[in-house]
């Protein structure tokens, strides 16, 4: 039998010998274009990265494929980057143009540094996941075509982080990004009467709904869902199988902005909605697209340098942000969860848009 | 077995960006496992709806994670994905690789499962994407000869991840990847062997500028800083000046406490730093001329989520500073504290955060042993419903 708990292989075998060396001791990077990085060390010793953009969903081709790119120019070391890029980590400077040319002439972009759009964080979607209210794959490849230019150029006030969950479980940091692309459900789970008393545990399922929507039925021996409480969070179908929420009419993506994970400048702050609901529309989600353009263009249009897009809407106002890009305020951008009156405005304080 | 016809999908190989279709197309060459996902996705295009069924429980041997059941609910039509199940494979640290450690999971891969990746998931696991029951343990049991273990899924630690940190980075303030591997190899059994109320996750940043956004997602966030004053090469201040930043509009300018002056006529930079919460931008800006002071450490920050279920929390500050070096005993200690509260208090799928906020903070950090200090706060309350422990209330003396 296999050994068990002998965690993954140890990093520093596969981390190449001049960064092993000059580990915990490096003294500044610069960028020198966009995708590629030089890390000089205290010892001298110079780092070159060339960052390449991916589809993250990879066939063991492909990263064979890389393999042989990093045999060729990199000794057999590269790493990933936590949004899905690929880094190509190069000794030797002479290589690097020949590196970006190869992985040009192969269509990788590559990019994805300093004040650029970076690769889309993504979930499954339709690809892998039971609760998806659009695909994830589908909608990433789409944008990031439309907004290819801006992944290997730095022309933006600063970063600009895009994340697609496609679902409101939000796997990875979706709700803390400059545009977070998020799947809705917008109607009640529905339940499958003859399955929910032999294939769910009633009060495990009645307990899972954060609003207390759903209560037993002793005539069926099922629940009954309360349409006026359900949010559509999809949490009770993750513990009862007979509850299916995915409605292809009505399931659709909502638009958020304004997240930051990092704490340079403005402290971590969440993504706000901005677009409530956009259809399900494949396999190019134009409207989807047409929504973020739009808003980046806008951002880059009117932010100020280093000013990240929750940064320049903070400064000219959700007001402003709304005339600028034209999106249109419903009552859906008034929250009504817990907390709501702490984003209710409690001042004469406004601008007129 | 005829290819099927995907016109959906294949509008989806044009543009210039990376298509996940030309990878899928690329496997289906060899797997009708990889075959059939085609078809049942573009099934999900035309009709606007996902296809795969609630997950049952499936797994290896000796684990009660790391492995994520599916299956397809049109087995009919594409019995290649009828089973179509995840392995999450624990990533080396920072996300390092060597050609011949990937071509050898990729080998395992094209062995007994779909030759369909994810590099990677969003908790950072490699993802390797369907495959049938049966070949499970066999390809467990492989990944295990190749020196990879599973991740963590379900109500367990979830596979711990950090930034590349001292490997690359001259901003790290702590040894995020020896951290996070440490703790890894340590929680094994937490990883493998679900045990509480819901998941559990660790992320270690090696700065502020969390690049694996530790405080947007993680139960336990280790971000790196430093005390005292930042190390200023006035030299350095002037090349960059030199070569074109502005120094007051992009610097000190955006400084978020104003701690920082440039001095236009003299050419120098001064900062109170006394006043420096450490935020990261002026040494973002200016690599080669300031370096962050001297003392290094973390700050440990708890309770980060996503929505489900009571909505999306951020970690918030519980130690300002903490030294880590090997074997981190004090930080250990720490979570071994605030995971045993969370199991004995935290209902099922009641993630930290959750729990903090319904038992209250001073509950919290009395059961962990820290000292309410200022720092943990934005600001102190402001409504008068104030709790007092039964011993700070005069008894009556009869």
């Amino acid at each position: 039998m296999a050994k068990t708990d002998i965690g993954p292989p140890n990093y520093k075998d596969l981390m190449p010998p001049l960064m092993q060396k000059n580990y915990g001791k490096w003294k500044y990077h610069e960028i020198l274009k966009p995708g590629l990085l030089k890390h000089v060390a205290e010892s001298g010793d110079e780092l070159y990265t060339v960052r390449a953009g991916s589809g993250r969903l990879l066939s063991t081709d492909h990263i064979r494929e890389i393999c042989e790119i990093a045999d060729k120019y990199c000794g057999g070391y590269l790493r990933f980057t936590s949004r899905h890029n690929v880094e190509f980590l190069l000794t030797d400077k002479n290589r690097v143009d020949a590196l970006i040319a190869e992985l040009k002439s192969k269509n990788y972009p590559v990019g994805g540094t300093g004040h650029s759009i970076t690769n889309i964080v993504h979930t499954q979607g339709w690809v892998h996941c039971h609760t998806p209210a659009t695909d994830a794959s589908g909608p990433v490849k789409a944008v990031m075509d439309e907004l290819y230019d801006y992944f290997v150029t730095m022309k933006l006030p600063a970063h600009v982080r895009i994340a697609l969950a496609c679902c409101l479980n939000m796997c990875g940091a979706v709700h803390c990004s400059d545009i977070a692309i998020l799947g809705i459900h917008r109607t009640v789970p529905k339940p499958d009467h003859s399955r929910v008393p032999n294939v769910c545990e009633i009060p495990t399922t009645i307990a899972s709904c954060p609003t207390g929507a759903i209560r037993p039925d002793p005539k069926t021996k099922s629940v009954v869902i309360n349409e006026e409480k359900c949010m559509y969070c999809g949490n009770c179908y993750t513990v009862c199988p007979a509850l299916p929420l995915a409605d292809a009419e009505n399931d659709g993506i909502s638009i958020w902005v304004g997240g930051k994970v990092s704490n340079a400048r403005s402290a971590p702050m969440f993504s706000k909605l901005v677009i409530p609901y956009l259809p399900n529309n494949p396999p190019r989600w134009p409207e989807t697209v047409a929504a973020v353009k739009n808003i980046v263009e806008t951002y880059a249009k009117h932010g100020r340098k280093h000013e990240r897009m929750g940064e320049w809407i903070d400064r000219v106002g959700w007001e402003r942000f709304f005339r600028l890009t034209g999106i249109e305020f419903t009552d859906k951008h008034i929250d009504d969860f817990t907390l709501a009156p702490n984003t209710f405005r409690t001042t004469t304080q406004f601008k007129w848009g | 077995m005829a290819k099927p016809k995907t016109p959906l999908l294949d509008e989806l190989e044009k543009g210039p960006w990376p298509s996940f279709v030309k990878d899928i197309k690329q496997a289906a060459e060899k797997k009708p496992m990889a075959q059939d996902l085609l078809g049942q996705l573009e099934l999900s295009y035309k009709e606007k709806i996902g296809h795969w069924k609630h997950g049952g429980i499936v797994g290896v041997k000796g684990y009660g994670g790391g492995v994520i059941g599916r299956y397809s609910d049109r087995p009919d039509l594409f019995p290649g994905v009828e089973h179509f199940h995840t392995l999450r494979v624990n990533h080396p640290t920072g996300w390092f690789y060597t050609t011949k450690a990937l071509r050898a999971l990729c080998d395992v891969w094209d062995k007994h499962g779909s030759g369909l990746t994810n590099m990677h998931g969003s908790t950072g696991d490699i993802i390797l994407l369907g495959t049938k029951t049966e070949n499970l343990q066999p390809c467990f049991d492989d990944l295990s000869d190749a020196g990879f273990d599973l991740g963590g899924s379900g109500s367990a630690l979830r596979t711990p991840s950090a930034c590349v940190g001292p490997g690359r980075c001259e901003w790290a303030c702590i040894d995020s990847l020896d951290i996070c591997y440490n703790l890894t190899m340590e929680l094994q059994d937490q990883i493998h062997r679900p045990m509480f109320p819901y998941k559990f996750k660790i992320k270690v940043s090696a700065c502020a500028n969390d690049c694996v956004a530790a405080i947007a997602r993680a139960d336990c966030s280790i971000i790196g800083t430093w005390r005292g004053k930042i190390q200023i090469d006035q030299k350095e201040v002037q090349a960059y000046a030199a070569s074109g930043l502005n120094i007051r509009e992009e610097v000190t300018d955006l400084c978020p406490t104003k701690c920082m002056s440039w001095d236009e006529k003299g050419k120098t930079l001064s900062i109170e730093d006394g006043d420096c919460t450490r935020c990261m931008h002026c040494i973002n800006l200016m690599p080669k001329a300031l370096r962050q002071g001297k003392e290094k450490g973390a700050s440990i920050l708890v309770g980060g989520k996503a929505p489900i279920l009571q909505g999306a929390l951020l970690s918030t500050l519980i130690v300002p500073f903490m030294k880590l070096e090997p074997p981190y005993k004090e930080l250990k200690e720490l979570i071994a504290k605030i995971q045993d509260w969370w199991d004995e208090n935290g209902k099922s799928r009641e993630r930290l955060g959750e729990l903090i906020n319904r038992m209250g903070m001073r509950t919290f950090l009395k059961a962990v042993g820290l000292k309410p200090i200022p720092q943990m706060v934005k600001a102190p309350r402001a409504n008068p419903y104030v709790f007092f422990w039964p011993e700070e209330i005069k008894k009556e003396v009869k």
